[in-house]
């Protein structure tokens, strides 16, 4: 057969065989990925989706860092026990800034997704603290050492600019301001809260979210994140049928 | 067999290899029997190092990268010197590969208890243990093509195709998921290049095919030397290998969006991801048939070696994951096991019943050729054998009862049409299969330290009497010259 004769050549000569694999494995990122990046095909930002600020930002690297992506997911599929669960599915938009995605592929846990306000900061500090205090038949470790460990904040605009220089919106203000901005989020009714608000818009929670107003701890910047989770978007006016990359994807 | 006109091959680094490969299984293993007790006894959680969200990526990377891949670069060595009839192009640089290596290993490990991660599954290590790793895989590939370069057979080995493309496409998967930006040069932490939607497409494409070409196609090179050579027939079928070969490695790469059904990742990617899933069924089997058939007129060996009995039910587990894979890659299906305990049972199956067993086969054939001591105990191997695979059974059956039974129980209605169950109560109802996971696991363990006291007592020189595998035992060994 002379497909075995050509195939014999092939065997004989190690660098074409090397092309060859190379060539075969890369067809199908051609079909998968590239059109991701196409713009009829890109995802584009849906009202309200914003960059996280700086506490939310070090509560999701809180999160990265201890693994909470292992057992949680934050990912709602458009299935109807789901959406009825978890509430509404979730958009690409919400995830346009996660650098990487925090999708999930497993729930020894509840989803996270829109977790955001479902919760006091009291019951999600408490909860994170000692999970079993609240919800005994839970599997989910202690993590009350996060109320001792300090924020380290002094690092903040690298984060940011690091971000910004892979497309994330953070202006010039923001990666200035980067600093501040973490101690603004927790202390309500100051000015530097409001120069917060100004640069993020309405929608950022501003608490002592720890309950302890002494220091800015971990425990500040995680509840921050979990309480930002899925209220970006406000699917009381959210129309899929209006967004303009609908059809046909 | 050395004979006098044949070369002297580099043994000393497959050596090497050989005892990382069972050191970082053991480490591997035990990792996962604790996360494993973790889950069903969350009291064994100790902050802030030992929680699960921290030691799970310990011992994924352990076990894919720290046991699989010593496993692959020493086997590849040997193969590769053997197959071509030639030593191993520079010792240097190949002994560069085994210190490069398992430091890059060691630095990701100990990073993971810090808390230094990318949160990417199976590609966790931050971006400058990524950077060391890409050297040192740069290495590897020189290493193994130049060999294949200085060849005294002219016909390149079956073999050598697979691990060849697993050597390539790891490097691909590597470099295009890796990408990211450091915050600074001093700092660990670095942010991926890609995001959401993208981000995920991308990690899943690279995962599902460090699946494929580094658990799958760099196995499927292992085996396709240790099976034929322990069973001393030819491989069953040259046709099928090619065909299987180039269909693998073609189909595996678009199986990725199967990780991200009915997800927000665009429709067409999901149907396009199920599809060549479901087509992958064929070459996948292809494997299958060509190694199991590679005994015909054998058969009477498997009453008589356990070390081919290994790689036979490696053969069987991967048969059985293989379909397994495609079925719970429809849409349908999915929506049921998706984020529960049924992928993990999956992934066991495959993990256990597949890579370390064709792992501990090769093994068992390679360790007393490469010390030149006949092997201590064959009925060991057979205890090995029925200890691990009662193990993987009693793990799989645990998670594919709790998997399905996670998954019904979310999406269960009661007669008023309100959800049935509340998150906490399937918690709950896990419980006894996350105990019974753990046992499954702790005999796998157990078995993977009978064969260590078995290597041990081997290459120290003890022997036994063995007379029902005097055969067997003889046959690993005869013929190696001192």
């Amino acid at each position: 057969m002379s497909i075995l004769n050509k195939h014999d050549k092939l065997e004989r000569n190690g660098f074409l065989l090397l092309i060859l694999i190379i060539v075969v494995v890369s067809v199908a990122h051609m079909f998968e990925i590239v059109p991701l990046f196409r713009k009829e095909t890109t995802i584009e930002p849906v009202e309200g989706v914003r960059p996280y600020t700086p506490l939310e930002l070090t509560g999701k690297n809180i999160y990265i860092r201890e693994g909470c992506y292992t057992c949680h997911s934050q990912q709602i599929r458009p299935l109807r026990d789901e959406v009825e669960r978890y509430g509404h599915y979730s958009l690409a938009a919400e995830s346009i800034y996660d650098h990487p995605f925090q999708w999930g592929s497993k729930r020894t846990g509840p989803d996270l997704a829109r977790v955001g306000g479902k919760y006091s900061n009291e019951w999600q500090v408490q909860h994170l603290i000692a999970p079993r205090s609240l919800v005994p038949e839970s599997i989910m470790p202690n993590y009350s050492f996060l109320m001792d460990k300090e924020v380290d904040a002094g690092e903040m605009h690298k984060h940011l600019s690091t971000l910004a220089k892979l497309g994330v919106p953070y202006s010039e203000d923001m990666i200035e301001n980067a600093y501040k901005d973490v101690f603004a989020q927790v202390n309500p009714d100051s000015e530097a809260a409001e120069a917060l608000i100004e640069r993020y818009g309405e929608n950022v929670n501003i608490a002592n979210f720890d309950g302890d107003n002494q220091k800015v701890t971990e425990m500040d910047a995680l509840v921050a994140y979990l309480q930002l989770l899925g209220t970006m978007v406000n699917f009381e006016d959210f129309k899929p049928e209006l967004l303009e990359n609908q059809g046909g994807s | 067999m050395q004979t006098s006109d044949s070369p002297i091959y580099n043994d000393k680094i497959v050596k090497y290899f050989a005892i990382a490969t069972l050191f970082w299984g053991i480490a591997g293993f035990l990792v996962g029997v604790l996360i494993a007790f973790q889950m069903a006894f969350p009291i064994l959680n100790l902050e802030p190092y030992l929680t699960f969200g921290r030691l799970r990526p310990l011992h994924t990377s352990a076990v894919i990268f720290a046991f699989g891949g010593n496993a692959l670069l020493g086997t590849s060595y040997y193969v590769v010197q053997r197959t071509c009839r030639t030593t191993l192009w520079s010792p240097s640089l190949s002994s560069f590969t085994f210190w490069g290596y398992n430091f890059f290993i060691v630095i990701a490990g100990l990073g993971y208890l810090f808390g230094v991660t990318q949160s990417k599954e199976y590609a966790e290590p931050e971006w400058y243990a990524d950077l060391w790793l890409t050297i040192v895989w740069v290495a590897y590939l020189i290493v193994f093509m130049m060999t294949l370069r200085q060849r005294k057979e002219p016909h390149i080995y079956v073999a050598n195709w697979f691990y060849l493309a697993f050597i390539i496409t790891v490097a691909i998967l590597h470099l295009g998921n890796g990408v990211a930006l450091p915050i600074d040069l001093f700092s660990t932490k670095s942010y991926p290049v890609w995001a959401g939607v993208q981000s995920a497409m991308i990690q899943w494409w690279y995962a599902h095919n460090a699946v494929g070409f580094f658990l799958t196609a760099g196995f499927l090179g292992m085996m396709y030397y240790f099976v034929p050579k322990r069973a001393e027939r030819p491989v069953y079928s040259y046709r099928l290998s090619i065909v299987h070969f180039w269909s693998l490695i073609f189909i595996y790469m678009w199986a990725g969006p199967h990780h991200l059904h009915y997800t927000a990742l665009p429709d067409w990617a999901q149907t396009l991801g199920m599809t060549f899933s479901i087509m992958l069924w064929m070459p996948s089997w292809g494997g299958m048939i060509n190694g199991m058939m590679t005994l015909s007129g054998a058969w009477h060996k498997l009453r008589e070696d356990p070390v081919l009995r290994f790689m036979i039910i490696a053969l069987s587990f991967y048969g059985m994951s293989t379909f397994e894979g495609p079925l719970m890659s429809i849409k349908t299906v999915n929506a049921l096991s998706h984020y529960t305990d049924w992928t993990i049972g999956h992934v066991h199956s495959g993990a256990l019943g597949w890579v370390a067993f064709i792992t501990f086969g090769a093994l068992y054939y390679l360790i007393p050729r490469l010390w030149n001591q006949r092997l201590f105990s064959m009925r060991l191997v057979n205890m090995h054998l029925w200890i691990a695979t009662i193990g993987i059974v009693v793990y799989i059956c645990a998670m594919w009862i709790s998997g399905i039974m996670q998954g019904l129980m979310w999406r269960d209605y009661d007669e008023m049409g309100f959800l049935q169950y509340s998150f906490v109560e399937t918690v709950q109802a896990m419980h006894p299969f996350y105990v019974l996971r753990g046992i499954g696991g702790l005999l796998f363990l157990i078995g993977a330290l009978i064969m260590v006291y078995n290597v041990y007592m081997t290459i120290k020189g003890v022997r036994r009497d063995e007379p029902e595998y005097e055969a067997a035992l003889n046959a690993g060994w005869k013929g190696v010259t001192a």
